[in-house]
């Protein structure tokens, strides 16, 4: 990948620990390097270590072990004030004593700006955030996306490299959450920011990052482009995190170059990609996307394996179908098709035949 | 059905109109209510206003005992009317004939003693010709002994002091405002309205000693305070609850052993003394029965009633706020005073009134320890009331006092606005 040596890298985590409690680790071992003008997203569910890793950068929290290194510059000793990183919060943090327009002259002021010069980065802060009218206000004026522009603004009025997002539009309705995601990749890339963006929200990661962290325990369980990940995740927990996800267990039959064969423990027999495994014999979860499963016989490879199913639920949801089905004593196996003109609308009751492409059903760890 | 389409009232579905049916509907919970708060409301009523305002109206009363002056003097209150101070010359016969006759009857409901002191209050030394005159004049008949200031001269030639007699027709009415005067360091003479002479204005002194001390505690509580109400805010749960208790301990111990206490640490040959002197220096400190003393103990009495307002602000301002502070650039200095000191002004507000209004009325304390030089007006008041029974002056200085208060709060309330005050 592109500027992920260690060389050119902007931001980079060498073998950071974390601890709280001297007892149990936080961070494991985290090695990460960023590009300049990146937007990473550290996704995670909560406790995994994420949060943590940016309150590290931020200087808010110190390593236990290991270098946190910007633009090649170690920051271990660095105080947060002099790193020159703008951070934006989950409750927006706006000074509520200020008005919108003082707390973004805030930064400056203490950059020791002068006033006709701070009050012009003001003015275009605001306008770029769409909020130019709003800089008489105070911040219990303006509603909760109103304030979460305004707190973006507010740590990029100084022109900082680096933008640390900790769950930025977790307090926001699904609609503005959508309107304003996009406007953040947008600022991001038009301004040629690297932004750390951390989140729970996998659709959110998906949709902005460049490049997606997954956290869980403590480590990066899988750092990929939002296509790779969704696509080819890395073990079974990545699976599970992004998207939904079928999953069945089973025993590996036989490895033949890029597929194999698992025997379920319903002893019913599938065809997958081994990803996480090795050796015939082996326990193994497989993971099938819900769109990737296919019903139509004629689209699939001659020979493939197929599963018997039962048509438990249909369920219409505009844009798509989902379908719930009994596949190998699993009742929660789900299959979802695209409402088109020729597509099959199964029938609770109905027993049909399933299979897929083996590169789409995953082979991950147990 | 749309009540839009009716014209007049709404109504409501029983054809009532729905104001009044609302109306009923709020008048019925109203009642509930004003019911429940009854009991506390008669008892505020019974042991708390009315107390107060007879207090604070016989500030203005002039009465002798429990009766007016008037009723008292009937005659002499008449008499007197047309007799002028300024003229240089003693009241005329009938006014030392009225005098004759209404002290026979004070003398008879043996009030004149009451009389004498009430008037002793403006002249002093008046309350002896009372006493001494109240027999005799009761065996007077008013018909065949006169004149009677022959008589009264008699008695005593205190009766001739034109200043005496002033003081009696300046109060004689039913309402006087003598006791103000006295609470103003001022008084009437014959010659009018003037102030006290410089070294005797005492209440003017106390009142602004109270003030100050009161003002300089109230600063030495925030400084004292403010730190351990951020330690509380910024702490975990379990320790800050734990913290809390001993903030709180001092409430749970009486305030008079509280203030014992400080005595004994305190003192010429107590602990803090003692462990002084075993330093190596040979001069006692003087702790206590000063000014010095009263700031102390006061400070630490109170310090509590800083600490809580300042907790209870101080904990709803979210850590975020400094960090965004501190990631914007802000030392750690800027970023407390700039962003974390100005939401912290309502708890300082609230801290602040508060310890303020109890330093001013603080009593047993500065009795305790205040020694001559750092006693508060309360312990004046107090004075009045209990040693020397002049209650009218004790009201006038307590409703001085209350009046001073209110000022106070009236200004603080335009600098700060009371509404930014939190108690919690």
């Amino acid at each position: 990948m592109a500027g992920s040596s260690a060389n050119d890298a902007f931001v980079a985590f060498e073998r950071v620990q974390k601890s709280y409690d001297g007892e149990t680790l936080v961070v494991k071992d985290l090695n990460l390097t960023m590009p300049k003008g990146e937007f990473l997203t550290m996704l995670g569910p909560s406790g995994s270590g994420k949060t943590t890793c940016l309150m590290m950068l931020a200087g808010f929290e110190t390593a236990t072990h290991g270098e946190i290194l910007l633009d090649g510059k170690p920051i271990n000793n660095i105080p947060p004030h002099k790193r020159g990183i703008g951070m934006v919060f989950q409750n927006y943090a706006l000074f509520p004593h200020m008005t919108v327009a003082e707390n973004l002259s805030f930064p400056l002021e203490v950059r020791k700006f002068g006033k006709s010069e701070r009050e012009e980065k003001v003015k275009r802060a605001l306008e770029m955030v769409q909020m130019g009218a709003f800089g008489g206000r105070r911040p219990a004026q303006l509603s909760g996306g109103q304030q979460q522009r305004i707190a973006l603004a507010r740590a990029l009025v100084f022109e900082p490299e680096l933008v640390l997002m900790d769950e930025p539009l977790g307090a926001l309705d699904k609609q503005l959450r959508e309107t304003l995601q996009f406007e953040i990749t947008r600022l991001a890339h038009n301004l040629g920011i690297t932004t750390v963006y951390v989140t729970h929200d996998q659709t959110e990661a998906l949709t902005m990052s460049d490049r997606v962290a997954v956290f869980d325990d403590g480590r990066i369980q899988q750092l990929a482009p939002p296509d790779v990940l969704y696509e080819q995740p890395q073990n079974s927990f990545v699976a599970q995190f992004i998207g939904e996800n079928n999953t069945m267990e089973g025993v590996v039959q036989e490895i033949k170059g890029d597929t194999c064969i698992v025997r379920l423990d319903g002893g019913e027999v599938i065809d997958a990609k081994p990803v996480n495994v090795s050796k015939v014999g082996e326990r193994t979860r497989v993971s099938i996307r819900p769109e990737r499963v296919e019903f139509n016989k004629s689209r699939l490879q001659p020979g493939a394996h197929t599963l018997k199913a039962e048509v438990l639920e249909f369920i219409y949801m505009g844009d798509i179908f989902r379908t719930r089905l009994r596949v190998a004593g699993n009742e929660e196996f789900v299959v979802k098709t695209r409402n088109a003109p020729d597509q099959v609308r199964l029938k609770p009751g109905q027993q049909i035949e399933i299979g897929w492409l083996p590169e789409d059903c995953r082979a991950l760890d147990a | 059905m749309s009540d839009a389409t009716l014209d007049g009232p709404v109504l409501s579905a029983d054809g009532k109109p729905l104001k009044q049916s609302l109306n009923l509907a709020l008048r019925r919970q109203k009642i509930r209510a004003l019911i429940l708060i009854a009991p506390l409301l008669v008892f505020v009523l019974v042991t708390f206003v009315a107390p107060i305002g007879s207090m604070l109206m016989r500030s203005v009363q002039n009465t002798a005992g429990t009766d007016y002056i008037p009723d008292l003097m009937p005659n002499v209150v008449v008499a007197i009317e047309a007799w002028d101070p300024a003229s240089g010359e003693a009241p005329p016969e009938d006014v030392y004939r009225a005098m004759a006759i209404d002290m026979a009857t004070a003398f008879e409901s043996k009030s004149h003693t009451q009389l004498g002191r009430r008037f002793n209050y403006e002249a002093p030394g008046i309350s002896s010709l009372f006493r001494k005159s109240g027999r005799p004049a009761s065996s007077w008949d008013i018909e065949t002994d006169g004149p009677f200031k022959e008589k009264f001269l008699d008695i005593d030639s205190g009766w001739g002091n034109i200043e005496y007699w002033a003081a009696i027709k300046a109060n004689s009415g039913y309402y006087t405002s003598s006791y103000f005067l006295a609470a103003f360091d001022a008084q009437r003479g014959v010659d009018g309205i003037s102030m006290k002479e410089p070294d005797q204005r005492i209440y003017q002194k106390l009142m602004l000693r109270t003030l100050g001390l009161s003002l300089l505690i109230t600063f030495c509580t925030l400084a004292l305070g403010y730190p351990v109400a951020w330690l509380l805010a910024d702490l975990p749960l379990r320790t800050s609850n734990l913290l809390l208790i001993l903030v709180l301990l001092p409430f749970w111990t009486s305030l008079l052993v509280r203030t014992s206490a400080w005595k004994i640490l305190l003192q010429e040959q107590g602990v803090i003394n003692n462990f002084w002197i075993a330093l190596g220096f040979t001069e006692r400190l003087s702790l206590i029965n000063n000014q010095l003393g009263v700031i102390i103990a006061m400070t630490h009495i109170l310090l509590p009633f800083m600490i809580l307002p300042l907790y209870s602000v101080m904990k709803t301002i979210p850590p975020s706020y400094l960090r965004a502070a501190k990631s914007l650039g802000a030392s750690n200095w800027t970023a407390f005073w700039r962003v974390y000191f100005p939401q912290t002004t309502a708890g300082i507000g609230a801290g602040a009134l508060l310890v303020f209004i109890l330093a001013v009325g603080y009593f047993i304390t500065p009795e305790l320890v205040g020694g001559a030089d750092g006693t508060f007006i309360s312990n004046r008041i107090y004075f009045q009331f209990a040693v020397s029974g002049n209650w009218g002056l004790a009201a006038a200085l307590g409703t001085l006092m209350l009046v001073v208060v209110l000022i106070l709060y009236y200004v603080y309330d335009k600098l700060v606005g009371v509404d930014n005050v939190k108690l919690g």
